[in-house]
């Protein structure tokens, strides 16, 4: 065993340590704080998988903006922050629940050891697309998410949309077409403003590069526009930037131009390219990286909007 | 035992400490905390099954790799719909779980 596999170890363990202190913590707020942190530590397990893509996904979207709305949902659930049974579960409940995780546990485990072999693999169809109608995109993942697999990035913006849509409409009927509830107190403190002030400008900068690099390296639209949705939330906690009002037009038109341009780009494609949802050849990577700018727009406008909950009467929370 | 199959083993366990989570714990959000585990479980796991789909020249599928990256934005976006809703009940009735034994209490004095 060389050093890399003890690392492996220790970060395998700390992993289900980390999580299993989030399921045992008494406070909801320290489970919150748990779960991020384990949710850096799991992109590193992504690395190690050879997917820094979907660790960039896993620190920004999994840990770090899940992290924000369940902290945010937790200070506005305040009195009732923590819940707890009148009659503890019996022990012998506990036991069989225990049970039953670890029999379904322990059949992925055994199913994982068992996996098939040769493995079956999409690969060789994933690098035709990076050659073919996703030509010149010399980083894989983006060629099957914005060609190969475009049909499903496509409906996953609109699920996106359909998740802003379902969180508005929970609102009160009388608070309709108001802002959100704020996400910090109605005074912002002088080091959350020096934070937004110079994290902000630097934040947005490498959201962009993120966004701009991903058609050849890790990176791509997910990523990018989870940062400069980050970046949006900073600069609303330190109040710099008002909540948006959710009647706004301008936040709805760049909610939906996303999948309105990707849907669009891919019906022409019927036209274009002779088949829904293909690009012509020669086009393929202009066409990709307007389509992405697009939706790196939608996914930092409806991040934040989604932690940012429906609207709310209170002007003053 | 390779990294992938340590990986691969981390899931399944988060599988199981989910649903033990997600079936123990009487507070809404403390549920979707779990139910947030058994997702990355499943996504683990998904993702030894790109690690050893290598082929191509490459040293991954890239292709449940992509569908990784797709499913925790969706995982996301299902999460904040449930911390809508499960606001949305507790500023109606003023409790926060539906387990009729369970009792809601202020945390450590900053009730309103």
């Amino acid at each position: 065993m060389n050093l890399l596999s003890y690392l492996d170890v220790v970060l395998a363990l700390l992993i289900v340590g980390v999580a299993s202190t989030t399921i045992a913590a008494r406070d909801l707020f320290a489970a919150v704080v748990g779960y991020v942190a384990y949710g850096l530590l799991l992109a590193f397990v992504w690395i190690r998988l050879y997917a820094p893509d979907v660790a960039l996904t896993e620190a920004a979207v999994g840990s770090g903006v899940t992290g924000v709305l369940l902290i945010t949902a937790g200070k506005r659930l305040g009195a009732l922050k923590n819940a707890a049974p009148e009659v503890q579960p019996a022990f012998t409940f506990k036991l069989l629940t225990g049970m039953l995780a670890a029999l379904v546990a322990g059949a992925l485990a055994a199913a994982i050891l068992l996996l098939p072999d040769p493995p079956p693999s999409l690969a060789p169809e994933a690098a035709a697309a990076a050659d073919g109608a996703g030509a010149g995109l010399g980083n894989p993942i983006t060629a099957v998410l914005m060609s190969y697999r475009s049909f499903d990035t496509m409906l996953e913006k609109m699920v996106l949309i359909l998740a802003v849509v379902g969180v508005w409409s929970v609102g009160a009927d009388k608070a309709w077409g108001s802002a959100p509830a704020e996400l910090r107190q109605p005074k912002a403190t002088a080091p959350m403003i020096f934070l937004a002030q110079m994290l902000a400008p630097v934040g947005v900068l490498i959201g962009i590069h993120i966004f701009w690099t991903g058609a050849n390296a890790p990176g791509g639209a997910f990523q990018g526009g989870a940062l400069l949705a980050a970046m949006w939330m900073v600069i609303m906690m330190a109040q710099l930037v008002k909540m948006p009002r959710v009647d706004a037009q301008w936040l709805r038109v760049v909610l939906v131009s996303g999948p309105a341009v990707f849907l669009i780009i891919g019906l022409a494609g019927e036209f274009t390219a002779g088949s829904f949802f293909a690009y012509p050849p020669s086009l393929a990577k202009p066409i990709i990286l307007f389509i992405e700018a697009f939706m790196v727009l939608s996914i930092a406008a409806a991040l934040p909007m989604l932690v940012a909950g429906p609207p709310s009467e209170r002007s003053d929370p | 035992m390779t990294p992938s199959v340590l990986a691969g083993l981390v899931g399944a366990s988060l599988v199981g400490l989910g649903l033990y989570g997600l079936i123990l714990h009487p507070h809404p959000l403390r549920k979707l905390l779990a139910f947030n585990l058994i997702g990355n479980g499943v996504f683990l796991v998904f993702g030894i099954v790109a690690r050893r789909g290598a082929a191509a020249g490459f040293r991954f599928d890239p292709v449940p790799q992509a569908m990784v990256i797709t499913g925790i934005v969706v995982a996301f976006a299902a999460s904040a719909l449930a911390v809508a809703l499960i606001l949305r009940l507790s500023a109606e009735g003023n409790r926060v779980t539906l387990d009729p034994n369970a009792w809601t209490r202020p945390n450590d004095g900053d009730a309103k």
